[in-house]
């Protein structure tokens, strides 16, 4: 059989076909655990997430133009929703950094020795910077994912999110105070 | 200790991590059997909703008038009983032919 396009599925959910958004599922499914994987951590909250993700998506297909690519239109779905779930599960922000690991305080002590030897592939530094992001406030998280880790513009992050561009610029230098205070306190902890 | 620094491995150390892209098994057949689901329940969403919100309506009309009548005064004055005015003056003529010798 003829593979239909993005554009022809879309119209005949659209027309009435539910069956039709079963290959937009799986095609974009990957994408939408990659997502929601850096903002959740354990399998049933991410899984949940991305259901809620596309239970959305087609209750508000009628919502979307052909203007831009449905990939980016689901994806903007996937952060606000990831932010939604962030603003519901603030539970581990308060908790201290006394229970970090072995390794991570390894890293950190290599750290203050000498910064150039602690390296930023070691897996110690990637479940460092887990465990500041889970502190940060949901904006803050937010914001530095987008705008640090994944390097997007301003302007993205602003189309993404739904946040006005000085919103977001405001938004980012809050975070990179919180971040800096979240640091301090973290080796405040460890070292004083 | 020089926080900045620590900052920038810290976030370099996240922008190496690439996040797993794995999806369970059968997924997209969860989401499809849930939209079905959603689908079905949907034909009775309109009539249930409608007949619940008539249902609360009536209750709460009931509820206003059995509070009127419970706790508004007993009216002593018969002049002031509409329905006997309305009696009497569907009445008058019966009365008055009776009345007339």
């Amino acid at each position: 059989m003829e593979e239909r396009s993005e554009a022809e599925l879309i119209a005949a959910v659209l027309a009435g076909d539910a069956s039709s958004f079963e290959p937009l599922v799986q095609k974009y499914s990957p994408r939408v655990f990659a997502t929601a994987r850096r903002y959740a951590r354990r399998e049933s909250e991410i899984e949940d997430i991305v259901q809620e993700v596309w239970l959305k998506a087609f209750d508000k297909l009628k919502s979307f133009r052909n203007e831009a690519p449905f990939e980016h239109w689901l994806m903007r779905m996937a952060v606000r929703t990831c932010y939604d779930f962030l603003r519901g599960h603030q539970r581990n922000r308060e908790s201290s950094f006394s229970e970090i690991s072995e390794p991570e305080d390894d890293w950190l002590e290599r750290f203050v020795a000498d910064p150039g030897s602690a390296p930023e592939d070691a897996d110690a530094a990637k479940m460092l910077i887990d465990r500041v992001m889970e502190k940060l406030s949901p904006d803050a998280r937010m914001v530095i994912q987008l705008l640090e880790i994944e390097d997007r513009s301003v302007k993205e992050i602003a189309d993404i999110t739904g946040w006005s561009v000085p919103l977001v610029k405001v938004r980012a230098f809050r975070a990179r105070g919180e971040m800096r205070k979240i640091l301090a306190r973290m080796t405040k902890e460890k070292y004083l | 200790m020089n926080l900045a620094e620590l900052h920038r491995k810290l976030i370099a150390a996240g922008r190496l991590q690439k996040p797993d892209d794995r999806v369970p098994y059968a997924f997209e057949k969860r989401i499809m059997a849930l939209i079905a689901e959603r689908k079905t329940v949907d034909k009775w969403v309109f009539w249930t909703r409608g007949l619940w919100r008539a249902a609360a309506s009536c209750v709460a009309v009931a509820v206003v008038c059995g509070a009127v009548s419970l706790f508004a005064p007993a009216a002593t004055d018969n002049s002031n009983d509409l329905s006997q005015d309305f009696e009497n003056t569907l009445l008058a003529s019966v009365d008055q032919g009776d009345s007339t010798p």
